[in-house]
């Protein structure tokens, strides 16, 4: 079985104007050591995928429905003190907004012990060496004086090393990384995400990165999940979708990088924007950028109109799309007469 | 402004007139020794401090920009990249006559502009554009697409009749693709990406011959980044423009810029035809920033290492400012400034290490 099993989750926010569903049937697992990958545009709900695992949704959000199947046991219903021993104690979260994670009036030590001794019946002295040990681990230069060094006297690729050595602090299971990576420059960025990943392998920590950048995760991921207005619109292993894609959205955001044209010519656009989750088109929401809406005959397939599309299993994928579907369908169909 | 073109300083262009062929024609654009100081250090009296028993006045600066030469060359596309808080968004804002350089000439069709008074400048602002980073702050809220729009051509044609300036916008709106009945509306209804093209309508407005994009995209997704760029291509064919697009994004240098240039900590490390940049980066900094790109390769390469961070600006680095991070310096590294000297394919590179053929 999974480490972690998500099945249909479903997120809302209570609005004045009623619920805006910010996920809707998403699907995923996670294996030990494993590495998936979260990609999708502003806004497509990768961020609140990442807090509804760990139960953080805030109000006016909450989870209507779905389970989160932890080590075997079901966090979704868990109460505080539970899920508390879950939560930074074997999952653990880098949040994209590096202050969500670092207390600005305590010192690097300060939090770091704070934690330890929340979740470990430990010394205070005893706390100390461990997160030393965890700065070393980072690579952090003088180790020693960031102890007692203030979040602010931190450079940014520095205060990330931080942010990493305390989602390491009580050996997690689980990392799950909210774009860790974006704020920083890009040798930076190169450098810190080598050392994530050195040290994911290293203590056998499975690892959820969120990123917008297809780039990061086609180097980084072993799976991957697409998102779009809320929905896994395509799963599977990363080499395949990016080589394949199967959606017309992922091979739409594939096609539209600068590295799939030729210099100097026209980028493969998609037309249009994602929808605001409080007015999302019938059907398939992509429909009214999508450029496979119509069938055969050139006429709009219905279905993409009205019909919000299943997951179908294609190859070593999963996707949602009325096409994908037909041609899987139709594959089927061959096979079977060929056989015959 | 039209006898200037060639009244260039001729001493100033001696140091780029290369044997290129391209040089021969003379750029639009001159930077010439820009440096840009801003004071840490508030008033007078804030800058009053006790040392070792004396009153004395202390002043600090952030060095955003320390000695940049650079040509910008009619119809281009020239990058600037580098990383954030090298003085990019600083070169932009000098350029464009936004702020005042601390030393150093910014010279438009060789009339030196820079030290124009605002009335003076005003026929070059209508030729220069700006379009900058941010899509959300960048439209006035309480402005309509069509006012938004119809502001700088007021104030560049105040003879045009209320038809001729409808006309115009109904134009260039036409030619970016905003439909005609986003007039009426406020800039909070956009997205950012529609923000942008609004944003780039109005640099447009007014017919600008050069254009400065600072990280015009950054703000944007990726589907809606290739919408933007795709745009302001078309409208650098269409128009003649020539661009200086300023992004630390290097896969949209690749496809976008006809050159780049590469700065760091205030200076330009390297200089050189976009191709010639990615098939042979010279400088040492210029090959671990395209080292670092993520691409969609199969396995994720080695890229170099670099020890340390980016120093601040505050208290700059003696001799070539990569040094400390530089795995190739030397003695001389750490006290000599190195300036960029050519090498070939038309590439430019400031480093002590190429110069002397150990690189
Ligand atoms: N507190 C909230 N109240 C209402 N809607 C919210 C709230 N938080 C998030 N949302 C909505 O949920 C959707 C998903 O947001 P989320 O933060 O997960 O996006 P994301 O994919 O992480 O985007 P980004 O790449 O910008 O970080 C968005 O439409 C957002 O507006
Ligand atoms: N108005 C200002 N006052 C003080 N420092 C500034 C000001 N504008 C820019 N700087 C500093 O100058 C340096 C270069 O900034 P900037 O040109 O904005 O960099 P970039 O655009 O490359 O990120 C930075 O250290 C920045 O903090
Ligand atoms: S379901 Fe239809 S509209 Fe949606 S992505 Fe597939 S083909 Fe396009
Ligand atoms: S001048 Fe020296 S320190 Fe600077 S980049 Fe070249 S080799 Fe490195
Ligand atoms: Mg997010
Ligand atoms: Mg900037």
């Amino acid at each position: 079985m999974a480490l972690l099993e998500v099945n249909n989750l479903d997120v809302r926010f209570a609005l004045r104007g009623g619920d805006v569903r910010a996920l809707r049937d998403v699907c995923f697992t996670l294996d030990r050591g494993e590495r998936l990958g979260i990609v999708g545009e502003s806004g497509a709900g990768k961020s609140v995928a990442a807090f509804s695992l760990l139960n953080l949704i805030a109000k006016p959000g909450y989870i209507a429905g779905g389970s989160i199947i932890f080590d075997g046991k079901e966090l979704s219903g868990m109460k505080d003190r539970g899920l508390r021993r879950v939560r930074g104690n074997r999952i653990s979260m880098i949040f994209q907004d590096p202050m969500m994670t670092l207390n600005p009036v305590l010192s690097i030590g300060e939090q770091m012990v704070e934690s330890l001794k929340a979740h470990r019946r430990i010394s205070t002295r005893e706390a100390r060496a461990i997160a030393l040990h965890k700065l070393n681990q980072v690579q952090i230069p003088s180790p020693e004086t960031r102890l007692d060094q203030y979040p602010h006297e931190l450079s940014g690729g520095m205060r990330q090393r931080v942010i990493i050595a305390i989602a390491l602090l009580l050996d997690p299971d689980i990392i799950i990384a909210d774009e860790p990576t974006t704020a920083l420059d890009v040798t930076i960025q190169a450098e810190i995400m080598d050392l994530l990943l050195e040290l994911c392998d290293k203590h056998n920590v499975g690892l959820v990165l969120i990123t917008h950048d297809l780039g990061v995760v086609s180097q980084v991921t072993q799976r991957m999940l697409v998102m779009y207005a809320g929905r896994v619109i395509e799963q599977g292993p990363t080499r395949e979708i990016i080589n394949g894609p199967q959606h017309p959205y992922t091979q739409g955001l594939i096609n539209a990088l600068p590295q799939m044209a030729t210099p100097g010519s026209r980028l493969n656009q998609i037309p249009g924007s994602m929808p605001s989750l409080s007015n999302l088109p019938s059907g398939c929401a992509f429909h009214p950028r999508c450029g496979f809406v119509n069938d055969a005959n050139g006429a709009p397939r219905k279905a993409c109109l009205d019909k919000v599309p299943g997951f179908v299993d294609s190859g070593n994928c999963r996707v949602a799309c009325h096409m994908v579907a037909e041609l899987v369908n139709q594959q089927q169909r061959d096979s079977r007469e060929e056989v015959l | 402004m039209t006898a200037a073109v060639s009244q260039h300083d001729p001493k100033a262009s001696a140091a780029t007139a290369g044997n290129r062929e391209q040089d021969t024609a003379a750029p639009l654009m001159e930077i010439r020794h820009l440096h840009k100081r801003f004071s840490l250090s508030g008033d007078f009296l804030e800058q009053l401090k006790f040392k070792s028993g004396k009153l004395i006045r202390e002043q600090e600066y952030v060095h955003a920009i320390n000695g940049i030469d650079l040509d910008i060359r009619r119809g281009e596309a020239l990058c600037v990249v580098g990383e954030s808080g090298c003085g990019k968004s600083t070169v932009a804002r000098t350029v464009m006559g936004l702020l005042a350089p601390s030393q150093g000439e910014i010279r438009y069709e060789g009339q030196r502009i820079d030290n124009l008074s605002t009335k003076e400048l005003l026929p070059y602002r209508r030729r220069m554009q700006m379009i900058f980073q941010n899509p959300y702050a960048s439209l006035n809220p309480r402005m309509t697409i069509q006012q938004t729009l119809e502001e700088p051509i007021r104030l560049h044609h105040p003879d045009w009749s209320k038809e001729r300036v409808r006309d115009q916008v109904r134009d260039v709106m036409d030619s970016v693709g905003i439909d005609s009945d986003w007039g009426p509306r406020f800039g909070h209804e956009f997205s950012g990406g529609q923000r942008q093209r609004i944003a780039i309508a109005r640099a447009l407005a007014v017919d600008p011959e050069f254009i400065v994009a600072d990280e015009p995209i950054s703000a944007l997704d990726v589907s809606i980044q290739a919408q933007v760029l795709n745009l302001m291509m078309e409208a650098q064919q269409q128009r003649n423009l020539t661009y200086l697009f300023i992004t630390h994004d290097l896969a949209v240098v690749e496809h976008f810029g006809t050159r780049v240039a590469v700065m760091y900590l205030g200076m330009v490390c390297e200089l050189a035809p976009t191709g010639t940049l990615f098939a042979k980066p010279r400088h040492p900094y210029t090959q671990a920033l395209l080292s670092a790109i993520p691409r969609l390769e199969d396995d994720r390469p080695q890229h170099i290492r670099l020890q340390g961070e980016v120093p601040t600006p505050v208290n700059l680095p003696s001799g070539c400012v990569f040094h400390g991070r530089c795995p190739h310096a030397n003695e001389r590294c750490r006290k000599e400034v190195p300036t960029l000297i050519d090498v070939e394919d038309g590439a430019r590179v400031a480093c002590h290490g190429v110069e002397e053929g150990r690189l």
